[in-house]
């Protein structure tokens, strides 16, 4: 069963799906809990502390964070790992192009490839701006998240960076999540709207959700 | 009507090939598109040249037999098959641009005829029934419930002419490899091949170098028996049902 779903451009497509989906929701999660920085400095920081006494006493001091990061990292892996090997196959089944071009498809679907590369340049910029802070903007405190968001979106290239990244993310969701329905064979003729209105409805909750903090820090309604 | 076409020409697989420009002239709108090629043809050969290879057989839009990209759109502009469309969805005067399907899979024999075989090959890997041969059984004696009929119609209606592949970004032939799972699998007398037949067929899809699918939807629109893009769904719950029941 293993070597047959590693194997099969339908079984890689099954393991995008999935981590896909693994992603999407701790997403979610994520844009709820960022948005308790609209409750103050206390409120926010409280939350990112308490992720790390999630589990006590049965887990340890951060073990419940390290559990969810590895999680992560391997849907992440898995989920680039399975795109670059899909689109090397499908480029090698079309290796001579039509000389008549033209194009149809929607724009989410057509970039599904470069919003992936640059949701997962994203996530490496984003790890080294927030959690390791070796490219945030000004004194980076480990256990103040509060002050390290404001400080990272008082400079300009910062806000442009992850709203250009959330709007990736919101058309990679778009297509994504109707798409992994069809992968996981829950797609049908009668269900295709339903399945459609829920990733547009996912793809803008998200996309507002996660712009709402850079937008609110630079125009001081956080500060 | 008088018309400009661009059309691929190919010696042969290994030759190299290049769009050759024609005047077509005198081309009635009545006419479909084959006989529009075969009016150029017609003219080729009093010339001394040599005629323009394509595919044909029925001409009545059953056989899957005829394909042509015409303008970047695998069976043209409307949905039917290449020997079904008409000269009236075109305007004097237009530039008509034809080429043969393009997929790693599908090549080029000559000029605007490639080689399907790889098709013959991925229904020989599952896309039959084990059934005793003899006498044409009694319909009644295997009851088929309304719906998996019209659902295995639906799917048994895929002429396999390819334009799925054509028209698809990733050459891929999914949506003809789920319409003959779907087909048989639905019914009870392809139930004993069910799980084998479709990990045997998606497997065969994949050795031939066909490529994966994206979802963008361009074989449902060309494909000119209207086989619907769920099919590729069902095709992955068959796929993932089998994948979790044989262990191999
Ligand atoms: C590491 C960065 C990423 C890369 C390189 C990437 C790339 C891709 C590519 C190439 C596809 C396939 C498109 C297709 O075949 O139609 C895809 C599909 C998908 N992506 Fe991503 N992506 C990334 C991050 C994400 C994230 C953060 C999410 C979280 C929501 C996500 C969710 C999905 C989903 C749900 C699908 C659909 C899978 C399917 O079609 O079955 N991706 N991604
Ligand atoms: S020639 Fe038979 S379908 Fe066109």
């Amino acid at each position: 069963m293993a070597r047959t779903l590693l194997k099969s451009t339908v079984g890689k497509k099954t393991i995008m799906a999935v981590s896909g989906l693994i992603m999407l929701m701790y997403l979610v999660v994520h844009m709820l809990g960022n948005l308790k920085i609209f409750f103050g400095a206390g409120e926010f920081n409280h939350y990112a502390h308490w992720l790390r006494t999630l589990g006590e006493p049965f887990l340890h001091y951060e073990w419940a964070l390290w559990l969810i990061r590895v999680v992560l990292v391997a849907a992440v892996v898995a989920h680039a790992v399975s795109a670059y090997q899909l689109s090397r196959l499908d480029r090698r089944a079309r290796p001579v192009a039509y000389a008549h071009k033209r194009r149809r498809a929607s724009y989410a679907t057509r970039t599904m490839r470069w919003g992936g590369i640059i949701l997962a340049l994203f996530i490496v910029w984003h790890l080294l701006d927030l959690t390791t802070g070796t490219v945030h903007p000004g004194g980076f405190q480990e256990g103040h998240p509060y002050q390290n968001v404001v400080d990272t979106f008082s400079t300009w290239y910062s806000g442009v960076i992850y709203i250009v990244a959330m709007l990736a993310l919101g058309l990679h969701i778009r297509h994504g999540f109707w798409s992994a329905a069809q992968t996981l064979g829950a797609g049908n003729a009668t269900r295709d709207r339903v399945l459609k209105a829920t990733a547009n409805a996912l793809a803008l909750v998200l996309t507002v959700g996660f712009i709402a903090v850079p937008v609110a820090v630079m125009t001081g309604v956080v500060s | 009507m008088k018309l400009t076409l661009r059309v691929w020409r190919q010696q042969n697989a290994d030759a190299p090939g290049t769009m050759a420009t024609y005047p077509v002239d005198g081309i009635s709108e009545d006419m479909s598109f084959l006989e529009m090629l075969d009016t150029l043809n017609e003219e080729l050969t009093l010339k001394g040249e040599e005629p323009v290879a394509f595919d044909h057989d029925c001409r009545e839009g059953i056989c899957g037999a005829c394909s042509l990209v015409i303008n970047g759109d695998a069976h043209g502009p409307e949905r039917t098959t290449t020997c079904q469309l008409h000269m009236r969805s075109f305007d004097d005067g237009d530039t008509i641009d034809v080429e043969p399907w393009r997929a790693a899979a599908f090549p080029v024999v000559k000029d605007l005829v490639v080689d399907r075989s790889a098709f013959d090959r991925i229904i020989q890997s599952g896309g039959y029934i084990s059934a005793p041969t003899g006498a044409a059984p009694e319909a009644h004696s295997t009851p088929v419930p309304k719906p998996d009929a019209d659902f295995a119609f639906e799917h048994a209606e895929c002429i396999g002419c390819g334009a799925c592949v054509a028209a698809c970004p990733n050459g891929s032939a999914m949506l003809f490899t789920s319409a003959k799972i779907n087909h048989l699998n639905v019914l009870p007398q392809g139930a004993p091949e069910r799980e084998t037949r479709v990990l045997d067929m998606v497997a065969q899809m994949d050795e031939e170098g066909f490529g994966g699918c994206t979802l963008t939807g361009e074989c449902a629109t060309a494909c000119p028996k209207g086989i619907p893009l769920p099919s590729i769904a069902a095709m992955n719950k068959e796929w993932l049902r089998a994948t979790r029941k044989v262990s191999r």
